[in-house]
């Protein structure tokens, strides 16, 4: 096993590293609240955005997310360019990058699932807690702020660490649009050094190493709040 | 007459209420002057909760009349043909000044006691927050709960919740408050706690509307006591006489039935 490489290409790595976390947050975490909207907008009344946020996580859920990356990448990528004044925007140096296509891809992929997730919670949450709530006096968004989504959430926990460590090992395929994530950084390194396992083990090292953390925090979170049983 | 109304917690008349074909409310009626406590009693189905779920608007009546705190409540007949309140705000208003305890507690498990009990008067009634975590210590003083304030719902026994839940209600000093079988839940051994803790507060003149099944409970605190049957009333006046000498037979058998 030869590991000498790391001194070398510790920038690489430590750049693909952060970029692997960045993406892995942003998306789980502006997916979060796009979820929370999917979710409500299901169990809500209307029946425009009930049948909209339904097509929504049918097709996100529903296709693989290679081809929702490069739909994106190269479908919106090909677009934005003919938005006016987008060009010129102090937006536009960002959204010129793989890495901002694929931050949207997963964060759009993420909401779907999540999205599907909440909607099961929010309808799990007893009843007569939200009878309770309304009684008091609550109207219908407080009931929904304060009580209903806080209770989904929490019934939620445990599956969603299950998904933002799925999520974390979905971010490799972004270096399909050319974004050196981490894993992009081991593949450049084992093209550089020829070496086979190395690399991988070293990247595989790190993504145990996330995962735990992950498993970690929501442990502590959901300790948190002591729940029945 | 207008000091009478002026007396009137509560005044609810003529309430009709179907489940599809199932008429399930016929026409019942209830007044409540400040102090009273009524006792709705009468066998399963005989549609007590209901009835009382529809004073709140938790159901939507058919019909009737509602008269909360000298407000009258409107409602009216739907495109679709189903009664809606005409003014959602005007229900949460009132909804707020009634303070309703349930069957199966329903405490927010997210929240601790305390923040269960200063929720409504923090957020609906925008009180204070130190007035009102002041306010919601006494009354868990007051229903002996309070060395477990900072508690999780799920570490209290049911007894202890109930009494928890009935706290949360008096928080926003209902006119009126609505019990719900409130020790049916209960193991037997804890039933006794939370009765205690209702008849302080009958004893302290609140106005309570309570669906029971404790039959002695009902005899001892209550100005009134309705029997419900089928929907309808089949028997209301003083204690002394339901429960000693009832006109109705039904009446009489179901109180039989629940005495021995
Ligand atoms: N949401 C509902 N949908 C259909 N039927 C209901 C509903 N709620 C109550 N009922 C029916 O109405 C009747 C009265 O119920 P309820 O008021 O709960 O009776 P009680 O509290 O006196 O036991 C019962 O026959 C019950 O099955
Ligand atoms: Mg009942």
């Amino acid at each position: 096993m030869d590991f000498s490489w790391i001194v070398s290409y510790r920038e690489l790595l430590l750049h693909g590293a952060l970029l692997t976390c960045l993406l892995l947050v942003i998306s789980v975490t502006v997916g979060f609240w796009i979820a929370v909207l999917l979710a409500v907008a299901q169990v809500g009344r209307n029946p425009v955005l009930k049948y909209a946020a339904k097509s929504y996580c049918t097709f996100f859920r529903g296709t693989p997310l290679l081809i929702q990356l490069w739909l994106i990448y190269y479908g919106l990528g090909s677009y934005l360019p003919h938005i006016p004044g987008l060009r010129g925007s102090f937006l536009w140096p960002i959204m010129r990058e793989g890495v901002f296509f694929a931050g949207v891809a997963l964060t759009l992929n993420f909401a779907a699932y999540q999205g599907e997730i909440l909607r099961g919670t929010l309808l799990a949450v007893p009843k007569g807690e939200l009878e309770a709530a309304k009684a008091a006096g609550m109207p219908p968004f407080m009931v929904l702020r304060r009580i209903w989504l806080p209770r989904a959430i929490r019934i939620g926990l445990p599956t969603l660490a299950g998904e933002i460590i799925l999520q974390l090992k979905a971010t490799p395929i972004v270096f399909s649009v050319t974004v050196m994530d981490l894993y992009g950084a081991a593949y450049k390194i084992r093209q550089d050094t020829l070496l086979v396992y190395e690399p991988l083990i070293l990247v595989a090292a790190f993504y145990v190493a996330l995962t735990f953390l992950i498993t970690q925090a929501f442990q502590r979170l959901e300790n948190a709040v002591p729940t029945r049983r | 007459m207008s000091s009478n109304n002026n007396q009137l917690a509560l005044a609810v008349r003529d309430v009709h209420k179907s489940y599809g074909s199932l008429k399930v409310l016929k026409g019942i009626s209830l007044e409540a002057v400040r102090g009273d406590v009524v006792s709705i009693i009468g066998s399963s189905g005989s549609g007590k909760s209901t009835f009382l779920r529809c004073i709140n608007f938790l159901e939507i009546p058919d019909q009737g009349s509602f008269r909360v705190n000298g407000e009258e409540v409107e409602f009216r007949k739907g495109r679709d043909g189903r009664s809606q309140p005409s003014n959602w705000r005007q229900i949460e208003r009132m909804r707020s000044g009634l303070g309703m305890v349930f069957q199966s507690f329903n405490l927010w498990p997210h929240m601790t006691i305390l923040q269960n009990v200063i929720e409504a008067p923090v957020h609906v009634l925008k009180v204070d927050r130190k007035a009102a975590v002041e306010k919601a210590e006494g009354l868990l003083a007051k229903v002996g709960l309070y060395e477990k304030k900072d508690s999780y719902p799920a570490f209290l026994s049911g007894g202890q919740q109930q009494r928890a839940s009935i706290a949360r209600a008096l928080c926003v000093d209902p006119a009126v408050m609505l019990f719900d079988e409130p020790t049916s839940a209960l193991d037997p051994e804890l039933v006794g706690e939370v009765l205690k803790v209702i008849r302080g507060l009958a004893e302290e003149g609140r106005t309570m509307i309570m669906v029971t099944h404790e039959m002695k409970f009902a005899r001892d605190v209550s100005s009134r006591v309705m029997f419900l049957h089928q929907g309808q009333v089949e028997e209301t006046g003083p204690p002394s006489q339901v429960f000693g000498a009832p006109t109705s037979t039904r009446c009489k058998e179901f109180i039989a039935a629940g005495s021995h």
